[in-house]
């Protein structure tokens, strides 16, 4: 049997999650036939999906938070009249399941989300700052307290739980890319954080190895997409709800859909375009807690709020037909040949390197265009490249890479996220939660930084300090490495002064670091 | 005080970030025979130095002829600045370490020299193995010496001090006898040791991120200047002593255990070992504190403990091209605590001459490791030297348990 370890270093690392410990024996099979290696779990039916109990439709957590901040209005309106009649207050309980009709909530849609629950495990100063802001003089009722938490620390724990069993990890690694493609931010509220994980499990998943005209489709149409960017806030100037409320267009998604999703900067679109775009999108929006538009939290077409008539987008008009106007509109833009590549570069960066072999980019863009986004093909042909196999190993693990190749080595089955979650925390990659729409940065720079660099030594130090006295730190180089390990890395490892020490160094070796 | 379990889940910003070099393990139980009331109530605490302690830096036989060549320019010295603590008219102690010195005279602390394990190879981590697992050789990892003795004991009343299970449990105490953990809160970060391997790796195979590591290590420096109060020494040395003070307050409770083991790391000086003063000298003070905490927070335990300070092997006698040592075989152990029968050097020192040496190169061993632990077990519980022989330290009938360590 043919044996290439440095094939299978690009394998277990550059398309996946590294090697698993124990006897999953990845090494060697993806020493014998790397690319089989990679490839075989694209062949496995609806290989991306996630679907677990206790893991909830967009909908049903649309509702429970909607629930769950009625609830807390409701506390804060008893505690306001009780303060106001100096009357003791009210149980909360007894309020919720006897709502005062003059103190319902508005319709959602339209609105910020009125409470944030304090995220105990989110470090993120602005999260912070902006629950600050927000007086709460109360603490909400403890049942439903963490109902956000709850679902995020759900939705994580089941990803990380995929990434660490996968085989190879490339369909992970495939998700968390178009994830991070079309991220939204679990930062921007309630209802970001709770849909967090169910935007991916809806809108990403099916279409990792589907087309993407079909998941740019269900992006933009998702609601947390959709509150994200702040499009249910978007109103046709004519149309009904425009005139009433005297309001107009947010450009936002628009502008991020061509930016960011498809075209990208410089692709040929005008500002005229996303202006036009976002007149197209108007309307597009879920519906709130009163279900007023639809079953609360599932997307509808506002045709009150949509701008009435024809739009010219890039040299195209498209006739006023409701949803199927936008439609109509997403499904040129996906197959445009600035998207095309737009999304081979940037497919070519993440996997091989920061400044990607001009001629892989070339064959990417043509198979995606030759394939109508065929988002499969795309995959294959990244690991038929010769490029993909040949380019040294110089991009850098990002810190949810770096975390889940750890667990993955060691062995872990991950049964509380919160390590991982304040890892990512601590390295700059919080999970869903990216500072801007632009995503986590993609580049060897970004993750090499000389802050997150110590802070990766201090975690692989602790990570080394808690699991290091159970295992053989030469044994996992083997699992890791083989007879790919520099004589560098090797010595350190063998010379380390206890296992403890020699696994910290393991783990940051630049054979488990780089891919 | 705060379990380590749930501090490592609350990894959420660099601040707390931390790291368990340094973490006290203790059995779960009180053995059945401690009465305070009477007098027996015996503590023992054993400390393992991970990394292999330069035993002839730390109690240099000064009066050995070849003692100062070998050792050259880290050697220590009977006079003149920093010199050596002199424990009798051969060894001399090194001067990071007065409060042993002033054990040693109190007769409350003791140095056994010219001591191994059974292991003669070189790696460390089969070293810790074997001397942690007490077995004869490498490879065994399921239980340790310690656990084993527990099992032997009678088993009393349940350690009731809000302790966790330690995930860090060092393997000598390790087994099927139960074991509950502490570590402190302001633990440091990735020590220096491990931080100066890592660079040397990446210069050697990634620059770049050498480049990286080493800025991130400054600013972590000016980070520490501004946020916290400096401290005397390395993050590793207070995190010793803070170690030491919260397992001593543990201890010196009635209900707290009796029986816990702590491992130290950072022991492993190939290069810049330095002499009186320098990295190896902050590492033993650090040792030094450690001891000097058990002491004042043991209160009037103290006199009922035993800590027993050992590490996997030695060092080689002649110094390296470094100004450090390397990997060796004959190395010291420490006795401390007011039940220790002290001031003594224990030795049959087998001398420096290149003939003498093991392998020409190490400290020639000549009292065995385990003769020193079975002679501390058996004073301390009453544990018999069958069981001592086959179950605590399987086959080592021949290493005898050493005589009249214990008052």
């Amino acid at each position: 049997m043919a044996r290439d370890s440095q094939a299978a270093l690009v394998a277990l690392n550059r398309f996946g999650f590294g090697a698993r410990g124990g006897a999953s024996g990845d090494f060697v099979n993806a020493a014998s036939d790397p690319r089989g290696f990679v490839k075989s779990e694209l062949n496995r039916a609806n290989a991306a999906l996630l679907e677990m109990p206790g893991l909830s439709s967009t909908p049903s957590l649309g509702k429970a938070l909607f629930d769950y901040q009625f609830e807390i209005q409701q506390a804060r309106d008893a505690v306001a009249k009780s303060a106001a009649t100096e009357a003791p207050s009210t149980e909360p309980k007894a309020q919720r399941r006897n709502p005062s009709l003059s103190s319902i909530a508005k319709d959602m849609t339209a609105t910020e989300p009125m409470a944030q629950p304090a995220d105990g495990n989110n470090a993120n100063p602005a999260m912070a700052r902006s629950e600050a802001m927000q007086p709460n003089p109360l603490k909400p009722p403890p049942q439903s307290a963490n109902v956000i938490q709850k679902t995020f620390r759900g939705e994580a724990l089941a990803r990380i739980q995929r990434a660490t069993f996968a085989e190879c990890g490339f369909v992970e690694r495939l998700v968390v890319f178009w994830s991070n493609h079309f991220c939204i931010s679990a930062n921007k509220g309630g209802l970001a954080r709770i849909w967090a994980g169910a935007f991916e499990r809806e809108a990403i998943r099916p279409h990792v190895l589907g087309r993407f005209a079909d998941m740019l489709k269900a992006v933009e149409q998702h609601p947390a997409m959709l509150f994200f960017l702040d499009n249910q806030q978007s109103l046709g100037p004519d149309s009904r709800a425009g005139i009433n409320r005297n309001r107009g267009l947010n450009e936002n998604l628009a502008r991020e859909i061509m930016e960011l999703h498809t075209l990208g900067v410089g692709g040929g679109y005008t500002q005229d375009d996303v202006t036009s775009l976002a007149r197209v999108l108007t309307g597009w929006t879920f519906a709130g807690r009163q279900g007023q538009l639809g079953p609360p939290g599932t997307f509808v077409f506002n045709a009150n709020a949509h701008q009435p008539g024809a739009q010219r987008v890039m040299g195209k008009v498209y006739e006023p037909n409701g949803v199927a106007q936008g439609e109509a509109v997403l499904a040129d833009i996906a197959r445009h040949p600035s998207t095309a590549k737009f999304i081979a570069t940037k497919f070519a960066r993440h996997f091989v390197a920061d400044h990607p072999p001009p001629a892989l980019v070339a064959r990417l863009q043509d198979v995606f265009g030759r394939t109508d986004g065929d988002l499969k093909a795309l995959a294959i042909a990244l690991v038929d490249s010769s490029e993909a196999w040949g380019a040294p190993l110089t991009k850098m693990r990002s810190p949810y890479e770096f975390l889940i190749a750890s667990g993955r080595l060691l062995g872990r089955n991950p049964e509380d996220p919160s390590r991982y979650l304040g890892g990512l925390n601590a390295l700059g990659q919080p999970l869903w939660s990216p500072a801007g729409p632009n995503g986590f940065p993609d580049t060897s720079a970004a993750w090499a930084a000389p802050e997150g660099m110590k802070l990766r030594l201090d975690i692989s130090a602790q990570i080394a300090s808690r699991l290091g006295d159970g295992v053989d730190p030469r044994e996992l180089l083997e699992l890791v490495a083989a007879d790919a390990a520099s004589l560098d890395t090797r010595r350190s490892v063998e010379r380390a002064e206890s296992r403890q020490q020699a696994l910290a160094l393991l783990l940051m070796s630049p054979e488990f670091q780089r891919r | 005080m705060q379990c380590r379990e749930s501090l490592l889940l609350q990894a959420t910003s660099r601040r707390s970030l931390l790291l368990g070099s340094a973490a006290f393990a203790a059995w779960a139980y009180v053995p059945k025979f401690a009465r305070a009331a009477d007098g027996r109530d015996p503590r023992i605490v054993v400390v393992i130095l991970r990394g292999a302690l330069d035993g002839l830096a730390t109690v240099a036989p000064i009066g050995d002829p070849d003692y100062a060549g070998l050792h050259g320019s880290i050697a220590l010295r009977p006079d003149g600045p920093n010199a050596a603590v002199m424990l009798d008219s051969f060894f001399g102690l090194h001067p990071a370490m007065p409060e042993f010195a002033r054990m040693y005279r109190a007769k409350q602390a003791a140095v056994i020299h010219a001591v191994a394990t059974s292991y003669r190879e070189r790696s460390h981590f089969d070293g810790q193995d074997v001397l942690e697992s007490g077995f004869a050789g490498p490879g065994r990892v399921q239980s340790g010496w310690l656990n084993r003795a527990l099992e032997a004991l009678p088993r009393g009343e349940r350690v009731t001090r809000a302790l966790a299970v330690g995930p860090t449990t060092p393997l000598v105490l390790r087994g099927a006898a139960p074991t509950v953990g502490w570590a402190p809160v302001a633990l440091p970060q990735a020590d220096d040791d491990t931080a100066m391997r890592l660079l040397e790796l990446y210069q050697h195979r990634d620059p770049a991120l050498a480049s990286a590591l080493t800025q991130g290590l400054q600013l972590e420096k000016v980070a520490k200047g501004d946020e916290m109060k400096p401290k005397a020494g390395t993050n590793g040395i207070s995190a010793m002593r803070l170690v030491a003070r919260g397992a001593a307050k543990l201890m010196a409770a009635d209900d707290g255990p009796r029986i816990g083991a702590l491992a130290f790391d950072g022991w492993d000086t190939h290069a810049k070992e330095g002499g009186p003063v320098g990295r190896l000298a902050q590492l033993l003070g650090g040792l030094d504190g450690a001891l000097a905490e058990f002491e004042s927070g043991l209160g009037e335990r103290w006199r009922d403990t035993v800590i027993v300070v050992a590490t996997e092997f030695g060092r080689t006698a002649r110094i390296n091209g470094t100004e450090g040592t390397d990997h060796g075989t004959g190395t010291i152990a420490l006795l401390a605590g007011g039940a220790v029968k002290g001031g003594r050097v224990i030795s049959d020192w087998p001398g420096l001459k290149p003939a003498n040496l093991y392998q020409g190169r190490d400290l020639a061993p000549t009292t065995d490791l385990r003769a020193v632990m079975k002679g501390v077990l058996r004073d301390r519980f009453g544990l018999a030297d069958r069981v001592l022989a086959e179950s605590v330290f399987p086959d080592s009938r021949a290493a005898k348990p050493m005589q009249g360590l214990i008052s």
